[in-house]
């Protein structure tokens, strides 16, 4: 059965830390798609995330290298950016599954990629609050984000790393 | 001595003869449009595949125009990039220096970028600060002398070259996203919209993270704002970031001459204000130097083959190259 956890946080700042925490529930061969509009915090996300599995030093977008490799606790962790791919084929070619065999993947506009990644671990949504759901000057800083995975047995680890951020849980048929 | 340079670090498929270090004999970029013709339209040059097919014309086209059956010595960059792709420029160098029986030398695409005055501006003072932007890159670096180098500082998050891309294509100008907004731009008010400069005052390092999703926000909140208005209050505000850091570079390092490189050296507002801003000489390279070439990686082989000596072919693509290396 899929599941989705909801969590809010209140500063990019607050998204790293959440992001470094769910890192912590990561495992080797982990795929992690960042979905969310251009602005909405996948860098700052994929920043979080990278220093929750010990890489050192600056985390820069992969957008035009379309793909960035780190030393991390988890082997290799693999930052890929397919914003400027249009057509499946030329994300296989990436040979990310290759990629991805060592390590933990955190991949970004991966909705296009999906038939080339294979399993994908957890899918993270990132969105700014609709109007009205926060103040509207904490609207550049407060963000959503939507944990969603099939796994159950991974749930639980899963909203321990979300801890007080976590707005909601939901478990749907698939 | 005649070097054949091969570039396939990311979209550009690109050969190239420099004799002597310095003098071009004949450069060629595949997304020029006889081998687009060649290949019927626009091949999609992300992928390694991609590089193989356009490799061997470009290689064949550079050494035609030359006049040349076989270089002196072959170099060819090794990283950073794409792995898929430099794997493609890599091997076939190696393959094509022990056909041909010369050295091959293995090129850090970024030191190609620091050759580009090398070529076009041997005159200009050393040490040089020279201030690299393009799609994949926005750094500054401290040039002592061909070969000697220190990294100053570079961005933290997107290179500005890939935020003129993400704010192009979310205005809905196009791609590529430099020259839209530029064009753009020129149409619009700088002062109509105060986007943030992150980090001005604070060292060398550079973040335009924080100001594409300032722009995001800022159309959200008035969707009437005008298109040039936003694009020009954009493009002033990644200037005025790269600048002010460039010139506090030059004055604290004690340059004698200012560069700029890569392929947002080609935006005409960084090119007018760099000449203003900097007290010191200022190079701007022609637009085939700003963007991604091989006379550029011929010229940095050039260099280190006749001080360093040949690379072992042995050498393997390091898709995360970094540019540090002061000696």
């Amino acid at each position: 059965m899929s599941w989705r956890l909801h969590a809010r946080t209140a500063s990019p700042d607050a998204t790293r830390d959440l992001a470094a925490r769910l890192a912590g529930a990561a495992r080797r061969g982990d795929v992690i798609v960042l979905q969310g509009p251009l602005g909405a915090g996948k860098t700052t996300f994929a920043q979080g995330f990278a220093r929750g599995v010990g890489v050192d030093g600056p985390v820069t977008s992969p957008t035009f290298t379309l793909v960035r490799q780190y030393p991390s606790s988890l082997g290799q962790l693999v930052h890929v950016d397919v914003y400027r791919l249009d057509r499946l084929a030329e994300v296989a070619d990436l040979g990310l599954a290759d990629l991805v065999e060592d390590g933990v993947a955190l991949v970004e506009w991966g909705d296009v990629a999906r038939p080339a990644l294979g399993p994908v671990t957890w899918t993270v949504a990132i969105s700014v609050p609709d109007e009205g759901s926060t103040r509207d000057d904490r609207r550049d800083e407060v963000r959503d984000l939507t944990v969603q995975g099939d796994d159950e047995t991974r749930r639980d680890e899963v909203a321990e790393a979300l801890g007080s951020a976590t707005t909601g849980l939901a478990r749907e048929q698939t | 001595m005649n070097v054949l340079g091969i570039e396939t670090s990311c979209d550009e498929t690109a050969a190239a003869v420099v004799s002597d270090g310095r003098a071009v004999r004949s450069s060629v970029v595949s997304s020029q449009v006889d081998l687009h013709a060649r290949y019927g339209g626009v091949v999609p040059e992300i992928a390694g595949r991609a590089h193989v097919e356009l490799l061997v014309p470009a290689v064949e086209e550079a050494m035609a125009r030359a006049g040349l059956e076989r270089p002196d010595a072959v170099a060819a960059t090794y990283g950073p990039g794409l792995v898929g792709s430099l794997l493609v420029g890599l091997s076939a160098a190696k393959g094509l220096a022990m056909s041909w029986n010369v050295p091959f030398v293995g090129v850090n695409h970024l030191e190609g970028h620091l050759f580009a005055p090398v070529i076009e501006e041997p005159d200009l003072e050393w040490p040089l600060v020279v201030l690299l932007v393009s799609g994949g890159h926005t750094m500054l670096v401290r040039a002592v002398a061909p070969g000697r180098y220190r990294l100053l500082g570079q961005t933290l998050d997107d290179a500005a070259g890939e935020a003129f891309d993400k704010v192009a294509r979310f205005l809905g100008l196009g791609y590529p996203g430099g020259p839209a907004i530029d064009r753009v731009a020129r149409e619009g008010d700088p002062s109509a919209f105060t986007f943030p400069r992150a980090m001005l005052d604070d060292g060398y390092d550079f973040s335009f993270s924080g100001l594409k999703t300032a722009v995001v926000r800022a159309v959200e909140r008035q969707p009437a704002a005008a298109t040039p208005d936003v694009a020009a209050a954009f493009q002033e505000a990644v200037v005025d970031v790269l600048l002010t850091k460039a010139a506090r570079a030059v004055r604290d390092v004690g340059a004698r001459g200012f560069c700029l490189g890569g392929g947002v050296a080609a935006n005409s507002l960084l090119r007018q204000r760099a000449a203003e801003v900097v007290d010191v000489p200022t190079y701007l390279p022609s637009l085939a130097m700003c963007t991604d070439n091989a006379a550029m990686v011929a010229a940095a082989g050039s260099f280190h083959l006749a001080h360093d000596g040949p690379s072992p072919l042995s050498l393997a693509a390091d898709p995360n190259l970094v540019l540090e290396f002061d000696r």
